[in-house]
């Protein structure tokens, strides 16, 4: 399992590098496909199928949306491409290194991969404890919309307030013609 | 916004109830079953979006849409705030689940957790709609 894991992460690296590369910002858009269906995959490898519901549904939907915004705009990849200097690739390394150095540090203090430590949450997970808490045999839901309720309120207002910055910034390029 | 040819349209016809009637399951079921407001809703807006893509839009017909989906959308978020808000008024803090739990893995069971997913299947679906309809509906140039 691990190994289809770490060829899934690195098939959605060289997928960001390629959409990165393309010529026009179309096969750009669709070239980030790649990113969005491995991160499917990876979800139903690890057995998490709310978010791969979520996940194939809004990576379809956004893809719709970004062609509908390249075809009503331009395709032009508008990218300046400035030679390499030396001594800013000798920066960009050094963080390079001391960066995997600090999470080589920090991963060492995680616990192992798939045992998830649940000092406090873990007395209300369990299947006997459902019918007193939430009543609700889906655990993502019981904690989504009982236990932080409040971050799913914020949640529903971000969307809110995107949508009505879409609204606000779309409705004046319409007006003017 | 012109539609598509007749072979999309039809493919569209026969599909378009199903994926909806899909995303209404996966809404009503989000405390059994894995999914839940936020994926149901966005089934949800995928049918509509499907719809409006093959069919096309006419300028009368696009601002009917834009209107409903944006009183849809500001419903959805208004009745989620006012469902942790009655928690707070009758029973005894924000949030609190003020309808009796039921049995397990009954349809209704687990009190406010059902109707707040769909409020929030609709919150998400209105804007779904109203964000692709605004964008695809925009006219930039001399663009007719």
């Amino acid at each position: 399992m691990l190994i289809i894991l770490c060829g899934l992460i690195v098939l959605m690296i060289l997928g960001a590098f390629v959409a990165l590369e393309a010529a026009s910002l179309l096969s750009s858009a669709v070239l980030l496909g790649i990113i969005g269906f491995s991160l499917t995959a990876i979800f139903l490898i690890l057995q998490a199928p709310d978010l791969a519901i979520v996940q194939i549904v809004v990576e379809t939907l956004s893809l719709v949306i970004f062609i509908t915004a390249i075809l009503k705009t331009t395709s032009e990849d508008a990218t300046v491409r400035a030679r390499a200097r030396v001594p800013f690739l000798v920066i960009a390394g050094v963080f390079v290194v001391l960066f995997m150095l600090a999470m080589y540090w920090a991963l060492g203090s995680m616990p192992p991969f798939g045992q998830p430590s649940l000092r406090m949450a873990g007395p209300y997970l369990t299947p006997e404890a459902l019918p007193r808490t939430t009543g609700a045999a889906n655990f993502v839901t019981a904690v989504v919309l009982d236990f932080r309720g409040y971050d799913t309120l914020g949640e529903a207002a971000v969307l809110f307030t995107a949508v009505m910055g879409v609204l606000a910034v779309l409705r004046k390029i319409g007006r003017k013609h | 916004m012109r539609g598509m040819t007749s072979i999309v349209k039809t493919v569209t016809r026969a599909f378009e109830g199903i994926i909806f009637l899909f995303g209404v399951y996966v809404v009503l079921h989000g405390h059994l079953t894995p999914g839940g407001g936020f994926g149901g809703g966005v089934v949800i807006g995928a049918a509509f979006v499907l719809h409006i893509l093959a069919n096309g839009s006419r300028e009368a017909e696009t601002d009917a849409r834009k209107s409903r989906s944006a009183l849809v959308e500001s419903f959805g978020t208004f009745a989620f705030w006012t469902l942790a808000i009655v928690g707070l008024i009758g029973g005894t803090v924000y949030f609190y689940n003020f309808i009796s739990k039921g049995t397990l893995f009954r349809l209704l069971s687990a009190g406010f957790l059902p109707l707040a997913n769909i409020v929030i299947g609709a919150e998400v679906a209105g804007a779904i709609v109203l964000v692709f309809i605004t964008l695809a509906s925009l006219k930039i140039g001399g663009e007719k």
